[in-house]
């Protein structure tokens, strides 16, 4: 049984391309399967690991050391609270309770509807609009318990812009092709690639 | 360390000065001065990572001194360093307080304490109390990792010892660092265990009793451990080991760094195979038939045995004698054999070899490579079989020449191999036919050819399949010996001490020291007295001579033909067929049990001798235990004989034997008992030099394959149904059972589903099997692994052809 789904499968196959080496993909093929599946299951891993030529227990190891790849299903959106200084001093102790109770599940678990993952986490890099925090990695800035609620109401309508858990679309890039580097591995390549002499400014 | 030029570079060390190699890391540089920094993650055959920091020291480089982990620092002119200073000592102590906040410290449990750099190293430099006072990490412990090893994580400290062996010395990459942080962990992929060949090596190199191997688990306290250095002869390769018993019995070995072998690896099969020495099922008494039923075997004393076996030589005449194998035997078992036959018996029919290696005339004669140059050379040319299936380390050493030397290793061969992933060019080529294809290799404008032409040259020669003749291979020879005249080579030959058993003289036409048998030396004929002249019978050739009544006595000096000759059915009709079969044998083999007269021997760990490498390297085995039962050392054994015999060997001990060795074998000149037990027998002492001169054949045309046909390849496996392995509880089940691989559209053409049992036809046998369709196998060709428990290639092979051909059938 094949992990990657055929347009996936053909979108990993031009993913690989792109890099000199085929373990160069294995994080971009990661942030595929995650977007396929919500999570990373084990035959992902095991399917990356063939495509690019390595193990799967390497593939593990890469994609462990990463808190943002899922190794176990979460809902459609994960809620990260901050939970670091700024955010402490501003109250996420109390969001993070309200949130509890909210959702009806403890920091770390999903919800049994499979909607929401509410997680802790560190600084998000934005202190000074503390306490914050991220749905499917996007920032909501001075939540307060009242906005939390709003936040979940508007989530389960569908009447939001969120995509789902793992969806990297809006963000992925599609690189010409004659501005891949080709199969050349960094150590044979001599001269500059010629995309390089394309930008005027680089002559 | 290499012995280089070192006065390039001199640092202060602790006020004295010593000289380093330029780009040499200060702790290695330490180390040679005999100034020791404690360390846990560097490993001087590995590369540095700085895991660990324990390795901190105060390195001065003119700006003052500062703290660098001397594992990362390479030395440079003018260094001042202080491996005692306070800031050091307050780092050392400092880390280890560290490393041991997740440390169970459970030492009266566990499998390392006495010999535990955390142990050892806390004590020596650590702070004595800790003010950790928080709970520890948990896991689950232990974790069986693979069949053979144990992980408990609580006590690993993170050094990336074991995952980097698997990468970057193994090429296994099974094991790894999961998560981040206070979680990290070493793991495998669920259900993808660490079944690296090499895995019990990471058990050696752990710093801490993390990973435990399961056949010394508990089995004895290091205080308690005897040991002693010595030499593995599971295969012809000759690692370094030390071997270590409790209470008289082996419970481990471990590899010993020598530059010229091993670099301190083993595989797991030369390591754990020590289980199959205390076996229950070891040989400790002699054995006959039993006259009133003759399908089974009495015990019996040595007496009435040695009588029986003498009286079975005695009343043949020397013709009538053949004697098979040797390659289980030292040296000086060999040497004893060799003079046995030639001056007691008077018969050269005599083969260490079961037709399953190369003539001894190849292997004496042609150009000589050591495992180092083959290491250094521009080339390695892979033609036989599989190394890392049949010499694992050799496998390893050339894999580390390839990664991280400039060496290229080219292969020509008719099978996917383990040497695939580090080749330079891994040439397919039909079953027989490589000298072909080097031929036209090196007629092509190609720059492979032009690679071979004008660098240095390693040949690693032998037989890729057990169902092809030597032929083949001495095609490629010749081929090689003709168009590249600089290339050397290196006898890809298996068992044991084959090598040693050759230069002894186990084998037909030669004696001792590397000389064709009309041409012996004045020395050899004064202590042998008259020897027969003309050479005689090779081990197919005496199978084939018991078969047509014309050898009667079969002595199978621990050979097990009926499993390891590749022909079967002639070697279950030539033991059928002999009046007398005398096997000397540490277990009841298969060709054993069909014997009238079984001699116990002593087997590894229970003598002292010599073994030779396939380079030619002579290096010591060492007595550990003392020998169960009754068994004898097989030159005792055959001094007995040939005193019932009314002859003398005129030899009372190993000492004795190595010097009149030493004496006789031309080539073995100079080598003295002194040297041999010296210290410079550590590293093995290299016999390089032999007069044989050796005349090619011009090579031959492999026959066609019919249409029908498949090429039937058959390759050993590292576990298969290897007697060591098949008594060693830890091992036996890892032989996978054997299957027909072939390619999937020859399956296709012959509507067989992949998995499904087939009748296989040879001209030797008719059985069935599972044939499965694997596309790494060319078409055309079937791969047979050669001697899985539950059913060898032996059975379809004929020994006698250059080449041999299946066909397969839906049942
Ligand atoms: S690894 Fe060493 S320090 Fe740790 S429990 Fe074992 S013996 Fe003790
Ligand atoms: S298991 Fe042992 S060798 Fe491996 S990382 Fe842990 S301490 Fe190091
Ligand atoms: S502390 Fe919460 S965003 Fe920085
Ligand atoms: S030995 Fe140098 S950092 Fe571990």
């Amino acid at each position: 049984m094949k992990f990657f789904t055929e347009e996936n499968s053909s979108l990993a196959e031009e993913i690989i391309g792109r890099y000199p080496k085929p373990r160069s993909a294995m994080i971009p093929l990661l942030h595929l399967a995650q977007e396929q599946e919500g999570w990373v299951t084990d035959e992902a891993m095991a399917e990356i690991a063939e495509l690019v030529g390595t193990t799967s227990a390497e593939v593990l190891g890469t994609c462990s050391f990463y808190e943002m790849f899922k190794r176990h299903p979460v809902g459609k959106y994960v809620i990260n609270i901050c939970t670091t200084m700024s955010c402490a001093l501003m109250g996420a102790g109390d969001l993070m309770e309200h949130a509890e109770l909210r959702l009806g599940v403890k920091s770390g678990s999903t919800t049994a509807d499979g909607m929401f993952t509410l997680e802790g986490a560190e600084c998000q890099a934005a202190c000074t609009e503390a306490p914050c925090l991220q749905v499917n990695y996007r920032h909501q800035y001075r939540v307060t318990t009242n906005q939390f609620d709003a936040l979940i109401e508007e989530l389960s309508s569908s009447d939001h812009e969120v995509p789902e858990h793992g969806v990297l679309s809006q963000i992925r890039q599609h690189i010409p092709e004659n501005r891949f580097v080709g199969v050349v591995p960094p150590e044979d390549v001599t001269a500059a690639p010629v995309w390089l002499n394309d930008n005027g400014s680089d002559q | 360390m290499s012995n280089q030029d070192l006065s390039e570079v001199t640092v202060t060390v602790n006020g004295t000065k010593i000289e380093a190699q330029p780009g040499e890391m200060l702790i290695a540089a330490a180390d040679r001065a005999g100034i020791h920094i404690p360390r846990f993650c560097y490993h001087e055959r590995m590369s540095s990572v700085g895991m660990c920091r324990m390795c901190l020291v105060d390195v001065d480089t003119g700006r003052g001194p500062m703290l660098q982990p001397s594992c990362m620092v390479p030395v440079a002119e003018g260094m001042v360093v202080d491996t005692e200073s306070d800031d050091t000592k307050r780092a050392q102590e400092g880390i280890l307080e560290f490393l041991l906040v997740n440390h169970p410290l459970d030492c009266p449990v566990c499998d390392k304490g006495g010999e535990c750099p955390l142990q050892d190293q806390t004590i020596a430099y650590g702070p004595g109390e800790s003010r950790f006072v928080e709970e520890k990490r948990h896991f689950e412990k232990p974790i069986p990792i693979s069949d053979l090893v144990h992980l408990d994580r609580e006590r690993c400290i993170l050094c990336d010892r074991c995952t980097r062996f698997a990468d970057e010395i193994a090429g296994d990459p099974l094991i790894q660092f999961t998560e981040r942080g206070n979680s990290t962990q070493v793991l495998t992929f669920p259900d993808e265990p660490f079944s690296s060949y090499f895995s019990g090596n990471t058990v050696q190199i752990c710093p801490v009793g993390a990973l435990t191997a399961a056949p010394y688990r508990f089995k004895a306290r290091p205080w308690d451990l005897e040991e002693t250095e010595s030499t593995c002869t599971t295969c012809s390769l000759g690692c370094r080991i030390s071997v270590q018993s409790s209470r008289n019995e082996l419970v481990r070995y471990l590899g010993v760094d020598v530059e010229s072998v091993n670099h301190g690896w083993l595989c797991d099969k030369g390591r754990f195979n020590f289980e199959s020495i205390n076996s229950d099922d070891r040989l400790t008494t002699p054995l006959v038939r039993d006259p009133d039923n003759q399908r089974q075997l009495l015990g019996t004393d040595w007496g009435s045995a040695l009588a029986a076996a003498a009286e079975a030589i005695g009343q043949v005449g020397p013709q009538g004698v053949g004697i098979i194998g040797g390659s289980r035997l030292t040296n000086e078992d060999a040497y004893a054999w060799s003079k046995m036959a030639r001056s007691v018996i008077g018969t050269d029919n005599i083969d260490a070899q079961l037709d399953d290696g190369l003539p001894a005339e190849i292997v004496f004669g042609l150009p000589p490579a050591t495992i180092a140059d083959a290491c250094e050379a521009d080339t390695v040319l892979i033609v036989g079989p599989d190394l890392k299936e049949e010499l694992a380390i050799l496998h390893l050493r050339l894999r580390g020449a390839a990664t991280k030397g400039r060496t290229k290793v080219v292969q020509i061969g008719p099978t996917v191999t383990g040497s695939e992933s580090y080749a330079q060019h891994s040439i397919r080529c039909q079953a027989g036919e490589a000298a072909k294809t080097l031929t036209e290799l090196l007629g092509s404008g190609d720059p492979l050819a032009q690679q071979l032409r004008d660098g240095s040259v390693v040949t690693i020669l032998g037989r890729a399949s057990m169902a092809e003749s030597a032929d083949p291979a001495i095609s490629v020879a010749a081929v090689i010996r003709a168009e590249l005249p600089h290339a050397t080579f290196l006898p890809a030959l298996r068992r044991g001490n084959v090598r040693g058993a050759l230069d002894m003289g186990l084998a037909a036409g030669f004696l001792p020291g590397r000389v064709r048998i009309d041409n012996p030396s004045k020395a050899l004929l004064q202590k042998w007295g008259e020897i027969p002249t003309e050479q005689g019978l090779g081990t197919t050739e005496m199978l084939q001579a018991a078969v047509a009544g014309k050898i009667d006595t079969l002595v199978l000096l621990g050979a097990d033909p009926l499993c390891d000759f590749p022909d079967r059915k002639l070697a279950a009709e030539a033991i059928q067929k002999a009046k007398t079969v005398i096997a000397i044998d540490n277990f009841v083999t298969a060709s054993a049990a069909q014997a009238d007269i079984v001699f116990p021997a002593t087997a590894y760990g229970e003598q002292s001798g010599t073994t030779t490498n396939i380079e030619g390297r002579v290096s010591r085995v060492t007595q550990k235990i003392t020998p169960p039962g009754s068994t004898r050392d097989d030159w005792m054994i055959a001094t007995e004989l040939a005193w019932r015999l009314g002859g003398d060997l005129g030899l009372t001990s190993k000492e004795e034997i190595w010097r009149e060795i030493e004496q006789v074998a031309p080539s073995h000149s100079g080598i003295t008992f002194e040297r041999v037990t010296s210290d410079e027998a550590h590293e093995g002492i290299l016999v390089q030099q032999s007069s044989i001169d050796l005349t090619l054949p011009v090579p031959q045309d492999t026959p066609i394959a019919d249409g029908y046909g498949l090429r039937l390849i058959s390759g050993r496996k590292l576990w298969d149904g290897a007697t060591a392995t098949a008594h060693s509880p830890s091992l036996q089940h890892l032989a996978e059972p054997p299957t027909l691989k072939v390619h999937p559209n020859d399956l296709q053409r012959l509507g067989i589903p992949s998995g499904s049992e087939v009748r296989v036809i040879s001209t030797r046998a008719t059985e069935n099997l599972t044939a499965v369709a694997d596309s790494n196998v060319q078409r055309g060709t079937a791969v047979l692994p050669f001697n899985q428990p539950g059913g060898g290639a032996n059975r379809f092979i004929d020994a006698t052809a250059m080449i041999n051909d299946i066909r397969i059938e839906t049942l």
